[in-house]
């Protein structure tokens, strides 16, 4: 093959220690990427949908349908197991909106009792045909990618896996759906209700969705298996929806994490096991993790969304406010003309800790604010400028909240210490027009100008 | 009348004890017959047992049964005993969850726990421990589940993702691991994996004695918990805000709750198997939701449909080879599942029907006579009692034609509820046209007049329209419990506004035709069958 050079050289460039070829690992990499965005293009809607356990479960309740087809037709490859595992999986769709519904069973668990009963009625149909049927309930687990290569059919001339037929196959379909109907499937998404004034069945976009999954789910078992279809449906468009608000955005990325992670997956079954001296490793259980360590990434460092980017943006906002309080009141101090205070004084004032604190001077300190003075604080004339208009922004609140609001003198206070970190140049002018100008607070206390 | 009704109400009671003790007999007895008929019905679809197949390990005898069924085998005796006292813990744990909605973290959590299981294997390769020790692999499987658990709370409190998707992301995403762990393990000297199988479809009909006991031990732990946090598991179920706000340790109580459901998922595992495990937790729990409406009952109701389900399960799994008594227990609590949704008693599907169909027809029968008394009011020429009553005294009849122009129903509906109607003596037919019988009109005045009260209190109390009052009353007087009425009375009262039949308020009404003098609310509010003729001789004296 050609690229094997090209790999080889990779091969010698990172000593991941594994060996490669194009015949073999090509293959289970394209067929895991094709399993893997056939998936998740239908994930994106289970996620939206809150639906995703309903994937779970018609991955777990198609083995009686898949059963049954093998026990008629005696073949794997046959369109029979599509349509075994199409009804079945519409009658999870089915039975476990009438549990609910008829029943007023809550939603997960009607679903639990349909997907676990049918379930074990597969189990009992592939045990009792154990002998006329060649399935193991080891490969509908677990799959077995790393086989897929070996059973090819030839096209066009070429020997290509079945697998890998099957399901580019799928992936196109589930692409002409999601692209055919993507107005619909948005808007029953979002607003199932709007969508149905407007004329779209959002239970037919329902029914349909299932069908796809149904198929997906039983054109991906030789591949990945039963429960790692799950980690595909919903896990790429899981972290997709971490880092987007686009629905078409969503679905792009979720196609690339998809990628990744089939591609992640496979090098990383066949490099980690070999450093701790062991062969490769399961490629389907590796390409699990593979999407749950980018979907760790994503919910941790996504720009709007992720856990980490809050947690810093909150970090830093409450910093910006306490170097506002501080400044502040360094500013009031020196309208009283009080002695300027200590930072430990000042922190126990504010409520601040310790470290919150320091980092909040520093900050200041190094914007040529603030200023020590023999281990007191002093406002530099930049830092007096910004006192100021806090100061200004706080009063003139208080005015407009007594003045236009009608609220009681004593509890303006804390309002205004909350607006007076977001008022800006053209907000102040605006307070001050609309109280016409005070010379004084509501406590009796001037208003400064605007520096 | 007091004394009558006191007495009424005792029989009533009685008879209520009787039906919900036939109830819980009924109950036993569709078990019991659920059992024969199950094992019965297996019998038939097998073959002979003069000619056994080469697949099954030995013949079938009279005698083979007889083993089986009093348990005669040691083994029986154990895998039985395991799966019953795991049926039951299961099924306790398992209500919780269920109301608290959270049916399917069992499901996620039975996923986790594999990396676990295959961690501790290794740990104990690599250590040279004995990596089979049960004991050992169970740690291990309860702190990878605890970790799923704990990683599901933290996706969905930190980020914008549900419940659901963080249920599936942290089942398949830890279910791939163990399944990457166990690709390692099986290349291991001692490994081949096969002590872990178990684990993912369940080895019931290998238990041993001491997997039983083990099985035993934790049960009963999760029983103890279940029933000394009662109170405090039943109020974080109901209302977590309520036993927050009560000072109740919420987040230590949920905690709780979990390492139950932990406990209980993994030494499930290998009994059941792990797909399977998830079934013992939500089946019997959701099927008891249907035989009541009490907390304690429903957990009873559990422990007993999956004690019952796991021993049914595992006889008829003991009974014939090649039948996996994981599923075999699944499949029968479905079976139980199902007919609990049917029949149960309290929310079952057939209750619910004929409870809506009575509903119905009640609700008919009170349109139709109310439909009368207001033409009867018409034709006796206006809101004038006193003539009414004497005029009714002689029974104007009223056509069908007249009725069915009253309101928007079909033909077939009014003349059922005709029908119904004349069946009790309420109407009478005669050319065609209706007449209210003595019983019948007494009835219809009663409707009206809670028709109307409720009218005059929507309009009184509630700003309601004139033009839409009717309809709001139309929805709710078929609901009215005999208490509101005397408190809507009461309320009216105040107002001046209680009459025998008030008037209808889209007639014309004058404020001082609509009380009767001489007439004390307080007696009429409770007894409101004798107004009419009392109104008739008393109030127009």
């Amino acid at each position: 093959m050609t690229g094997e050079p090209f790999v080889a050289w990779i091969g010698q460039m990172l000593p991941l220690g594994f060996s490669w070829s194009w015949g073999l690992d090509g293959w289970i990499v394209v067929i895991g990427s094709l399993a893997a965005v056939a998936s998740s293009l239908l994930g994106n809607f289970l996620v939206l949908r809150k639906m995703s356990m309903l994937g779970d479960a018609i991955t777990h309740a198609v083995l009686p349908g898949i059963a049954v087809a093998f026990l008629l037709t005696q073949t794997r490859s046959s369109p029979a197991m599509f349509v075994g595992a199409v009804i079945v999986g519409l009658l999870t769709a089915v039975f476990t909106e009438w549990i609910r519904g008829a029943g007023g069973v809550d939603e997960g668990a009607s679903m639990g009792v349909v997907f676990t009963s049918l379930f074990a009625l597969g189990l009992v149909i592939l045990v009792q045909t154990a002998d006329a049927v060649d399935l193991d309930p080891n490969c509908v687990l677990y799959g077995s990618i790393e086989l897929t290569p070996l059973d090819t059919v030839s096209v066009g001339g070429r020997d290509v896996p079945r697998a890998a037929v099957v399901l580019a196959v799928v992936t196109v379909v589930n692409a002409l759906f999601v692209l055919l109907f993507f107005k619909e499937l948005r808007l029953t998404s979002f607003d199932p209700a709007l969508a149905t004034t407007m004329g779209f069945s959002s239970k037919w976009m329902h029914y349909g969705l299932m069908i796809l999954v149904s198929v997906t789910a039983v054109a991906c078992f030789e591949s990945v298996g039963s429960i790692l279809v799950v980690a595909m449906f919903i896990v790429p468009a899981a972290a997709a929806y971490m880092l987007t608000d686009r629905l078409g955005v969503m679905i792009a990325i979720s196609i690339a994490l998809a990628i990744v992670s089939a591609v992640l997956g496979h090098v990383l079954a066949l490099s980690v096991p070999a450093w701790i001296g062991y062969r490769s490793t399961t490629t389907s259980g590796m390409i699990a993790v593979a999407a749950g360590g980018l979907f760790f990434a994503a919910a941790t460092l996504g720009p709007r969304h992720g856990v980490l980017v809050k947690l810093v943006r909150r970090q830093l906002l409450s910093l910006r406010i306490l170097c506002d309080d501080i400044v502040a009141s360094l500013f009031r101090g020196e309208e009283l003309e009080q002695q300027p205070p200590t930072a430990t004084w000042l922190a126990g004032e504010l409520f601040a800790s310790n470290w919150s604190m320091k980092t909040a001077l520093a900050m200041l300190r190094r914007r040529g604010e603030v200023a020590d003075q023999d281990d007191r604080l002093q406002l530099t004339h930049v830092g007096r400028e910004r006192g100021q208009r806090l100061v200004r922004s706080h009063r003139l609140w208080e005015q407009y909240l007594v003045d236009r609001a009608g609220s009681g003198a004593e509890r303006i206070h804390d309002q205004a210490e909350r607006f007076e970190h977001f008022t800006d140049r053209n907000l102040r002018d605006e307070l001050a027009k609309e109280t016409d100008t005070p010379v004084e607070d509501p406590h009796g206390r001037p208003i400064p100008d605007e520096s | 009348m007091w004394q009558v009704k006191t007495s009424s109400r005792n029989a009533l009671a009685g008879i209520a004890s009787c039906v919900s003790g036939v109830r819980l007999s009924r109950g036993l007895w569709v078990l019991a017959m659920l059992t024969v008929s199950a094992t019965v019905c297996h019998a038939r679809g097998r073959p002979s047992p003069e000619t056994p197949s080469p697949s099954y390990a030995f013949e079938w005898t009279d005698s083979q049964w007889g083993r089986v069924l009093l348990m005669k085998d040691y083994n029986t005796r154990i895998v039985i005993f395991g799966v019953a006292v795991l049926g039951g813990a299961s099924g306790l744990v398992g209500s919780f969850t269920l109301l608290r909605k959270r049916a399917l973290m069992g499901d996620a959590l039975s996923h986790a726990s594999l990396p676990g299981i295959a961690i501790a294997f290794i740990a104990a390769n690599w250590f040279g421990g004995n990596e089979k020790s049960l004991p050992w692999l169970l740690v291990g499987a309860t702190a990878s589940g605890l970790l799923g658990v704990a990683v599901i709370l933290v996706i969905r409190n930190q980020t914008r993702l549900k419940e659901d998707a963080a249920l599936g992301i942290v089942l398949s995403v830890f279910f791939g691991a163990g399944v990457a762990l166990l690709g390692v393990i099986q290349q291991m000297d001692t490994g081949h994996a096969a002590g872990l199988e178990g684990f993912i479809y369940g080895k019931t009909a290998s238990m041993r004695a001491a997997d039983a006991r083990l099985i035993a031990i934790t049960s009963l732990i999760v029983i103890a918990g279940c029933l000394v946090l009662f109170k405090e598991l039943k109020l974080l179920c109901f209302d977590e805000g309520f036993a927050g706000a009560q000072g109740f340790p919420v987040i230590a109580l949920d905690a709780g709750l979990m390492t139950m459901v932990v406990l209980v998922t993994i030494v499930g595992l290998q009994a059941v198997g792990l797909v399977l495990m998830i079934a013992l937790l939500v089946i019997p729990a959701a099927a008891a939701r249907f035989w009541t409406e009490t907390m304690w009952r429903m957990m009873l109701w559990a422990a007993v449909l999956g004690t019952g389900g796991s021993i049914v399960g595992g006889l008829v799994s003991a009974l014939f080879p090649g039948l996996p008594s994981g599923a075999m227990i699944v499949l029968v609590c479905s079976v139980f599942f199902f007919v609990s949704m049917m029949l149960g008693t309290r929310r079952g599907v057939i209750i619910r029907l004929i409870r809506r169909m009575r509903l119905n027809r009640r609700i008919d029968r009170q349109h139709l006579l109310r439909a009368m008394y207001e033409q009867l009011e018409k034709s006796s020429g206006g809101p004038d009692h006193a003539g009414l009553a004497e005029r009714t005294n002689r029974r104007i009849s009223v056509s069908l034609g007249k009725l069915l122009s009253m309101r928007s129903w079909s033909r077939r509906r009014l003349s059922r509820a005709i029908e119904r109607a004349v069946e009790d003596e309420l109407l009478r037919i005669q050319d065609g046209a209706c007449k209210l019988t003595q019983a019948g009109f007494t009835e219809a005045a009663r409707l009206t007049r809670q028709h109307r009260l409720w009218e005059m209190y929507l309009i009184a109390y509630a700003d309601v329209a004139t033009a839409n009052v009717d309809r709001d009353a139309d929805k709710i007087e078929h609901v009215l419990a005999p208490e509101v009425i005397d408190q809507l009375e009461d309320l009216l009262d105040e107002q001046g506004m209680t009459i025998p039949v008030p008037q209808s308020p889209h007639g014309p009404l004058s404020p001082g035709e609509t009380l009767s003098p001489g007439e004390t609310p307080g007696v009429l509010g409770t007894d409101a069958d004798s107004t009419p003729q009392r109104d008739a001789s008393g109030g127009h004296p």
